[in-house]
């Protein structure tokens, strides 16, 4: 095993993991907390009928991060679950709110502004928790041994409420891009309308997280100003994505804006990873502290590297017979 | 008032599973019926199926809903309240839950897509095809899923070394020695919960004269299938019981109600145990009943649960009762569904009112009987998170306390009474526009003649500002 590095593999499997739920759920996350400001309740409805075959396929990469973790890195899921207590309960209540809206929602009459806003706060909340995650992960935990030892609300400062809700606004962006995609008429006019404020504030935020992150850690900052003839590609690359985001909104591309928006998650995403390189649970642990034991990496990962091609066959596959816009004639018909 | 976080983890623990746990056991054996009615559709083009499909499907798609979110937060649940577990466990229960993920829940979500959604959009067999991926899915699930609770109740293939569990054997683990027959008794069990669904949801819409032809088309296959398999379940559940008699014979002298240690020990059909003066009071059994069935001798010898210190005895009386509520049950199961062929081998099965109405009666009953089934293994594990090597209150999160795990405790029991009422009250809707309401020819003409036409999917626009109710 001294050829290959079984934790090293992990990571990058469990990594596109995330990064995979972050774009997959997070723009059905985006429609969710973009649903009260749409301009009528058939713009929610076409809404609602573009990601009600996916969501649910979505979401499951969540929990394969969950298991992921736990098989993996049992350190990580043994340190962040406890010490995001309450978050996780917040993750959890929106995500069975927002869940249940899909099928409740359709089937109710008078009730159904419950429902509209059930979905509207589950994706809300769950987006802002997991924002709130990331915020934490950066901040660090208090971890004696292998368990965390802190309070129940360590987690909670301003500066993961600050990264709560830039992954809220975020999710909103990626959300309405996805409804440039699959709507058309009014819905789409109004995603349009939209699009160019959501990128102002995800700029906003992205301003705001590149100041407050080096300050809040130092070992950040060691990183981000000990490479800086590295990393000013980062922000560089940032300004490229929005201003070509924005013009193809501009000149009403209607793929363009979705894959821009992801290219900017993916950016994040990686340059989170970078500033945070080794650390598995920060301040102290690295990933290869966290790992599980090498045979159980083995043996996951064998039925990973079969399984995981035919999972990512069969989810592309949905989309493509799903393709195209959400009509009047295709409704919640099943 | 000192709030103990190991024991409302306990009551959390125990509250979201039971929840949680009704729904993939209908989901299980309702998956294998609507892929079962798919492949009949497909082979004979029958309209009936496809109204039972499609009646069926809508029921699948409100229950599978509430059964993901509940489930979703298992997965989490491990990690927030029980860390030392599963940090120590990770090893075993970290890959086998990921297989779980990755061979049964991306099949469900995903192919439920095409199944809900894709009638028109895909080719007939490739929708037959997502209809058995779907059911698939939830099997190989209940497969991971009960591998992982058969370890600790019956631990093999790992060795406890600093507090972590190291693998041995993965054969050894995954199908350890209580595995197989709890992963048949739980498969029966799933099929049984779906098919007395069927028979009395069939049987009531017989008895008020709708959907006459696909109810008795349903009601005629699922009985047949009941009567084999309730009866089934029996047996398998004895097997079952002896293989708990060899591994955790302290449960089964709870389930038992045996304190002393006895040849020749009754079986008791009634009794009050006592946990504090370890004994029953008001004992009515029959003389060597329990020795005649454990070992298989009138005087076979069965441990009494004074063999155990106090502390590593599970709670007596309801594992005791849990037990003998789950065999009334089955008991009552295997007799009306054979009293249904009866019936039917004498033409007579549409018209037996009574047994008709004893079967939309009987709805909760296998529901009730997982439950307490489910109670006589798990509370029946007790004191032990797993079985004879770490107890319940060494694997709490050390930093949780007794407020937190309230407040989520008294949240989830919130959250999810909400759904439930919710999801109870929509079904109750699909229910009773019935099988009629889902013929062939409604869905490709667009909303007027959607199923339940009190359920369009576009409101006229501009009626209803968000946020408002109708008719305000």
């Amino acid at each position: 095993m001294e050829l290959i590095d079984l934790t090293l593999i992990w990571i990058v499997i469990l990594g596109f993991g995330v990064l995979m739920y972050v774009l997959m759920d997070g723009f059905d996350l985006g429609v969710g907390i973009l649903f009260p400001f749409a301009p009528s309740n058939a713009a929610r409805d076409d809404m609602m009928n573009s990601v009600a075959p996916v969501w649910d396929g979505n979401e499951t990469w969540l929990i394969l991060g969950g298991a992921g973790l736990l098989a993996a890195f049992p350190m990580v899921y043994a340190v962040f679950l406890p010490a995001l207590y309450i978050g996780v309960f917040l993750l959890l209540a929106g995500l069975i709110f927002r869940g249940v809206a899909f099928e409740f929602r359709f089937k109710a009459n008078r009730s159904r502004y419950i429902w509209d806003h059930a979905f509207n706060i589950g994706s809300t909340v769950a987006a802002f928790a997991q924002g709130a995650v990331v915020g934490a992960y950066i901040q660090g935990f208090q971890v004696e041994g292998f368990q965390y030892v802190g309070g129940p609300f360590d987690w909670l400062t301003p500066f993961t409420v600050m990264t709560g809700l830039g992954v809220v606004t975020g999710y909103a962006l990626l959300g309405a891009t996805w409804t440039i995609l699959k709507t058309e008429g009014e819905t789409q006019r109004w995603a349009w309308r939209i699009t160019p404020w959501l990128i102002v504030g995800m700029l906003a935020f992205f301003l705001l997280v590149s100041v407050w992150t080096p300050l809040t850690n130092e070992r950040v900052f060691e990183r981000w100003f000990g490479n800086i003839e590295v990393l000013w590609i980062f922000p560089v690359a940032t300004l490229a994505v929005c201003a070509w985001l924005y013009q193809a909104v501009r000149k009403r591309r209607e793929g363009t804006p979705f894959v821009a928006t992801m290219t900017l998650f993916v950016l994040f995403y990686i340059g989170l990873l970078i500033s945070m390189w080794p650390y598995a649970v920060p301040p102290e642990h690295t990933f290869w502290d966290a790992a599980s034991d090498p045979g159980s990496q083995l043996f996951l990962l064998l039925g990973f590297l079969f399984v995981i091609p035919f999972v990512l066959g069969y989810t592309a596959w949905t989309y493509w017979v799903f393709r195209g816009k959400v009509g009047n004639q295709q409704g919640y018909g099943h | 008032m000192e709030l103990d976080p190991v024991l409302l983890s306990r009551i959390q623990f125990a509250f979201v599973v039971s929840f949680h746990a009704i729904f993939p056991v209908f989901t299980i054996g309702l998956a294998a019926f609507i892929a079962f009615l798919e492949g009949l559709l497909y082979r004979t083009g029958n309209p009936v199926y496809e109204e039972l499909s499609r009646f069926w499907t809508k029921v699948f798609a409100v229950v599978f809903g509430m059964g993901v979110v509940s489930g979703i937060v298992m997965a989490f649940q491990f990690g927030t309240n029980w860390s030392v577990f599963s940090y120590s466990a990770a090893n075993f229960l970290g890959p086998v839950l990921s297989y779980e993920v990755v061979t049964a829940f991306f099949l469900e979500a995903v192919f439920l897509g095409v199944l809900l959604f894709g009638r028109h959009r895909v080719p007939a067999g490739t929708h037959l095809f997502a209809a058995i991926m779907v059911a698939v899915g939830t099997f190989i699930s209940s497969f991971w899923i009960l591998s992982a609770n058969s370890w600790m109740q019956t631990p093999a293939g790992v060795e406890l070394r600093d507090g972590i569990f190291h693998m041995t054997s993965w054969l050894e683990a995954i199908f350890n020695p209580s595995f197989g027959l709890r992963f048949l008794h739980f498969a029966i069990a799933a099929f049984l919960t779906a098919g007395f669904v069927v028979l009395g949801i069939s049987a009531w819409y017989l008895r008020h004269d709708k959907a006459t032809a696909s109810s008795r088309r349903a009601l005629s296959m699922t009985v047949v299938l009941m009567a084999i398999l309730a009866p089934t379940q029996l047996v398998v559940g004895d097997l079952h019981g002896l293989d708990t008699f060899k591994h955790q014979p302290e449960k089964v002298a709870a389930m038992e109600g045996i304190w002393e240690t006895q040849e020749g020990a009754p079986l008791l059909l009634f009794a009050i145990p006592s946990q504090s003066a370890e004994r029953n009071f008001l004992e009515i059994g029959i003389p060597k009943g329990a020795s005649l069935i454990l070992t298989h001798e009138l005087d076979g010898e069965i441990r009494g649960l004074k063999e155990w210190a106090p502390e590593d005895r599970p709670h007596v009386a309801t594992v005791f009762w849990s037990f003998r509520i789950m065999v009334g049950l089955g008991l009552l199961m295997i007799v009306f569904a054979l009293a249904g062929v009866v019936q039917l081998v004498r033409g007579r099965l549409y018209e037996s009112r009574r047994l008709l109405r004893i079967y939309t009666w009987m709805i909760p009953a296998p529901f009730i009987a997982v439950l307490a089934g489910w109670f006589v293994t798990e509370v029946g594990r007790q004191p032990w998170l797993v079985h004879g090597i770490m107890r319940v209150e060494e694997g709490i999160t050390p930093s949780l306390t007794g407020g937190m795990a309230l407040f989520t405790l008294i949240g989830f029991i919130l959250v999810y009474s909400a759904v439930f009422v919710a999801g109870v009250y929509y079904l109750g809707r699909v229910m009773r526009a019935g099988p009629e309401s889902f013929k062939a020819e409604d869905e490709d003409s667009g909303i007027a003649k959607r199923p339940l036409a009190n359920v369009s999917t576009r409101l006229s626009e501009g009626d209803e500002p968000w946020g408002i109710p109708e008719g305000k």
